[in-house]
């Protein structure tokens, strides 16, 4: 393999950033291509300054590399002048270290985070030039791989991705390499078989657990309804379900071990430390807190040797302790002041806690960890009314919310951010019309102590998300986010102090469309493409008209596609993926959520078997058996105070085993309620 | 307490920033544990100062940093400077290399206001010798030499010729760089960077228009022109060095040797004297 970089280099002079092409990092690995170990290149597909800090990206590409089998290279988008010269010189997808050509390289793999990078990954690997339909490659071309949040719907790329990877990545991906080994590289991939060996290498990693295969899986559909009737194996020896795979223990795997530090700035531009994985919060719209549980905690002493090691190693100045919910690790306390008290930390080195719990208790771990630089603290109610958020379990009470907020201004801060979810099931204007009402009065907070006090409520569009409760649930409509949005506009106006920030309801429609789609989007997402429709997450350049008359030349609706409600009884194009949790689980915890119903966190109270433990034979990994101090959110009870609660949970665990018909239509009946 | 230090900037990191640099810069001081000194306010940062900034995509061999340190524990942690650019430059990106430091006075002016001309070396495609000489002669010639300049966000006509102290086109291209068809040609300039500084591809802009081109920015990164076929692009430039002139001596930055100005303007004039 030849590096590309005399050809490269004359473009970059033309071109906007480009250090992003270059390589170079802290932490880049000298990688050596041998004809005995397989090649992979970890693509992430959006730009370099996006796509760089992503953790799971970095694990996979340090555990490869340490293997003797194993090299990885990695790649991010080209910008869109970056691309136009590189078509135009003839050049084609690169990796960063080498700079040797995509289409050179075993195995392609997509980190999928988001679904509007979709159409970016079919541009790439044309670019790659790799045909991008999966029925159109041979044994000559790289196999597509996609892992990530995204994959459990893996259906609307079903015809342009060759596998997907469910779940943790850290334990499969050396299985998946054993596999390329003995079949792709050296003497395997020169040998004659053209598509064939290209089918039996797919249908042997179909067989790994945790990886789907779409080509070994025949869709059937209704003919009287048009609807999908069910995706079923090909082959005896091809599993009916896909279960995600999940690591026992974080202890095991301190990676990465060499966080790459960027030439250029990038977001995330510090370093991060994964405090534990999973979260059982249980708020319901969110599909991170449902597909990684159950929670996996770091051992403490780990997470002070990656904090002390990292940053001597990268000459940072931040770190970032990660997770849902960063606050709840057991400890978390001690953890955060072992940082601040290191010497090597000579004092200027900030902690930041990405995921703040709302209330006073958090501010006050916050205001001691933020003591160098302290710019905005954020807190996220999700939802206006205590009603609201107890459909979506989030339980934050007024008080909570109120209370932080007051520990936040009258410990220094003068901005404070509130996201909120608009659109979600049952919402009435009342609730929307909730969120301006505790902003406002969290604006008052503030003007206690000092007289210029800002508080932004950052407003976003709700998506539907698979593997959640919420995942039957119909997305509201373009002008129900627009009347939304308008009034809270309206009511907020007149607040000095108070600023609302929305996000485009255009683009939610579009994220709409390929988060729930069966197979017959893929030809959606491709039209898009072809008609230029590449960075669709930048508004820059998205366009919602590309997406319409993609779905409407394919004979699909955004009412159908993305508005209606979908029934107990319909098969999903994703119920033959699993991230563990039992479907009766997720339709009972969406009719609590119409019922108002919250769910406590399992974490600290009998399991109500959502299956992700008992499914996998691994259970929590937490060093405290007790909710951590102060604040109620998500424990419905008030252990700061031991005021009353006003949470309504169920009596006794969820039957999930036997849900009654009823509640099921009236859910619905309630939501299109709620709407109108 | 400030130190200086002198270094170069070559190969791919040229592709970074001016700002990239600084934080690389940050992060490699921190990890050497340098007793730095830091800005007061909510969001402390090392007192650094750099002196002119570099074009993205420029090298240079004439790169100047002064790094501010804390009095009290400089003093008590004992700042040995001459094993610093050792201990940075295995902290350093490839690419980034110090060739020197020192302690300097402080001064009330920043390297940048002190800084009044830089020496370049560029190398130009699309053009033949020939026809650069005569584009030379004729630059250093005009009384005036408008190009469109950016300023603020905003093009303007801008006269390039004040700032314009030494022209030429170079002796030799270096074997490996030897162009087959005789169209990649070294130029040598000093360029004034008071009160604007002149960036390289400025002063091919000029080379453009004083043959009567147009000194459209469009001409960049394209290697032929239709008409004249001769139309110079710039390929690579590399800062030489950065000079401080004073009572009509010019002085390097760091260590302070002395080159009469005016004199010889001509390229690699430091090397030489060194």
């Amino acid at each position: 393999m030849e590096s590309l970089w005399p050809q490269i280099e004359p473009l970059l002079a033309q071109v906007t950033k480009p250090a992003r092409y270059i390589g170079g990092e802290l932490g880049a690995q000298t990688v050596e291509h041998t004809a005995e170990a397989a090649s992979w290149l970890l693509v992430y597909p959006d730009t370099y300054e996006v796509g760089l800090p992503n953790q799971g990206l970095q694990i996979l590409y340090e555990i490869l590399n340490e293997r003797h089998d194993a090299v990885a290279e990695r790649s991010y988008a080209p910008w869109v002048d970056m691309e136009a010269a590189m078509r135009a010189a003839g050049i084609p997808l690169f990796s960063v270290e080498n700079h040797l050509a995509a289409g050179a390289f075993d195995v392609i793999a997509f980190n999928l985070s988001a679904e509007l990078v979709y159409t970016n990954v079919l541009n790439l690997i044309d670019l790659a030039g790799v045909p991008v339909r999966a029925a159109d490659r041979t044994a000559a071309h790289p196999v597509v791989m996609a892992g990530g949040h995204c994959v459990f719907n893996p259906e609307p790329l079903a015809d342009f991705v060759d596998c997907f990877v469910l779940g943790d990545g850290e334990e499969v991906v050396s299985e998946i390499n054993e596999v390329l080994v003995a079949l792709r590289t050296g003497a395997g991939r020169a040998a004659p078989g053209g598509a064939t060996g290209r089918e039996d290498l797919l249908r042997t990693l179909s067989r790994v657990p945790g990886v789907y295969v779409p080509s070994c899986y025949d869709v059937d559909y209704d003919q009287a309804t048009g609807r999908l009737a069910g995706i079923t194996p090909r082959w005896a020896d091809t599993p009916a379900r896909i279960e995600k795979r999940t690591i026992t223990d974080l202890g095991d795997w301190p990676y990465p071990r060499q966080q790459l530090v960027p030439l250029i700035e990038v977001v995330h531009d510090r370093l991060n430390v994964e405090l534990f994985r999973g979260c059982t919060r249980g708020c319901r719209f969110c599909q991170a807190g449902m597909i990684t549980r159950p929670v996996r905690e770091r051992p403490a002493d780990q997470v002070r040797t990656m904090v002390s090691a990292g940053l001597d190693r990268t000459g940072y100045d931040e770190v970032a302790l990660t997770s849902l919910s960063s606050a709840d690790y057991s400890g978390i306390e001690q953890t955060v002041t072992a940082i601040i008290d290191d010497p090597a930390c000579s004092g200027q080195v900030s902690v930041s806690l990405p995921s703040l719990r709302v209330d006073a208790f958090t501010v006050g771990t916050a205001a001691q960890i933020q003591r160098v630089r302290r710019t905005g603290l954020t807190f996220a109610p999700e939802g206006g009314t205590w009603r609201m958020r107890q459909v979506i379990n989030k339980l934050i009470r007024e008080e909570d919310l109120y209370a932080a907020v007051d520990a936040a201004f009258s410990q220094g801060w003068k901005r404070v951010k509130l996201y909120f979810l608009i659109g979600l099931p049952t919402e009435t204007d009342e609730d929307t019309l909730g969120i301006v009402a505790l902003a406002k009065q969290c604006v008052a907070i503030g003007k206690r102590y000092h007289p210029s006090v800002t508080v932004t409520a950052s407003v976003g569009g709700f998506v539907p998300k698979v593997q959640t409760p919420f995942q039957w649930f119909g997305q509201n409509t373009i002008e129900e986010l627009t009347h939304k949005i308008h009034l809270l506009r309206d009511a907020a106006r007149p607040v000095r102090g108070l600023t609302i920030r929305w996000h485009d309801p255009k683009a939610t429609a579009a994220e709409g469309i390929v988060s729930r789609g069966d197979r017959r989007m893929g030809p959606v997402i491709e039209q898009v493409w072809r008609n230029g429709g590449t960075f669709q997450e930048w508004s820059e350049y998205f366009d919602l008209d590309l997406w319409t008359d993609a779905l409407e030349a394919n004979g699909m609706t955004l009412e159908d596609a993305v508005y209606r409600h979908r029934t107990e009884e319909e098969v999903l194009p994703w119920d033959h993926v699993s991230a563990g949790l039992h479907r009766d689980f997720l339709w009972q915890d969406w009719k609590d959520a119409l019922a108002e119903h919250g769910l406590p966190d399992c974490r600290w109270t009998p399991c109500y078997d959502c299956g992700a433990c008992t499914g996998y034979g691994v259970e929590h990994v937490v060093a405290s058996a007790v909710p951590p101090a102060g604040g109620s959110q998500g424990t419905g009870q008030d252990l700061s105070s031991g005021g009353q609660v006003p949470v309504r949970f169920l009596s006794t665990a969820p039957s999930g085993a036997d849900p009654a018909p009823g509640p099921g239509g009236s859910a619905v009946a309630l939501v299109t309620e709620g709407r109108s | 307490m400030r130190i200086r230090f002198r270094f170069s900037k070559l190969g791919k990191i040229r592709f970074t920033s001016q700002r990239d640099v600084a934080r690389m810069w940050e992060r490699a001081l921190r990890r050497a544990r340098l007793p730095l000194a830091y800005t007061e306010g909510f969001s402390p940062r090392p007192q650094l100062s750099f002196g002119l900034a570099l074009p993205t995509g420029a090298e240079s061999l004439a790169e100047y940093l002064d790094v501010a340190l804390d009095p009290v524990r400089a003093v008590d942690d004992g700042v040995d400077v001459a094993s610093l650019p050792g201990v940075l430059n295995a902290l350093l990106p490839e690419g980034l290399d110090i060739e020197g430091a020192a302690v300097v006075e402080r001064s009330k002016d920043s390297l940048q206001q002190m800084v009044s001309s830089c020496s370049w070396t560029m190398r130009l495609v699309g053009v033949t010798r020939e026809d650069l000489g005569t584009r030379v002669a004729a630059l250093l010639a005009a009384d005036a030499v408008p190009i469109m300049r950016e300023r603020k966000g905003r093009e303007e006509l801008d006269d390039l010729r004040p700032s314009v102290l030494a022209l030429s086109v170079a002796g030799d291209v270096a074997d490996d760089d030897a162009d087959p068809t005789g169209r990649t040609v070294g130029l040598v300039a000093e360029l004034s960077t008071q009160p604007r500084g002149v960036r390289p591809v400025e002063l091919v802009r000029g080379l453009i228009a004083v043959s009567g081109g147009q000194s459209d920015r469009s001409f960049e990164g394209a290697a032929t022109d239709g008409r004249t076929g001769s139309i110079p692009v710039l390929d690579r430039a590399c800062r030489t060095q950065q000079w401080i002139e004073r009572d009509g001596l010019r002085q390097e930055p760091l260590l302070g040797r002395v080159v009469p100005a005016g004199a010889d303007r001509a390229m690699h004039a430091w090397e030489r004297a060194s």
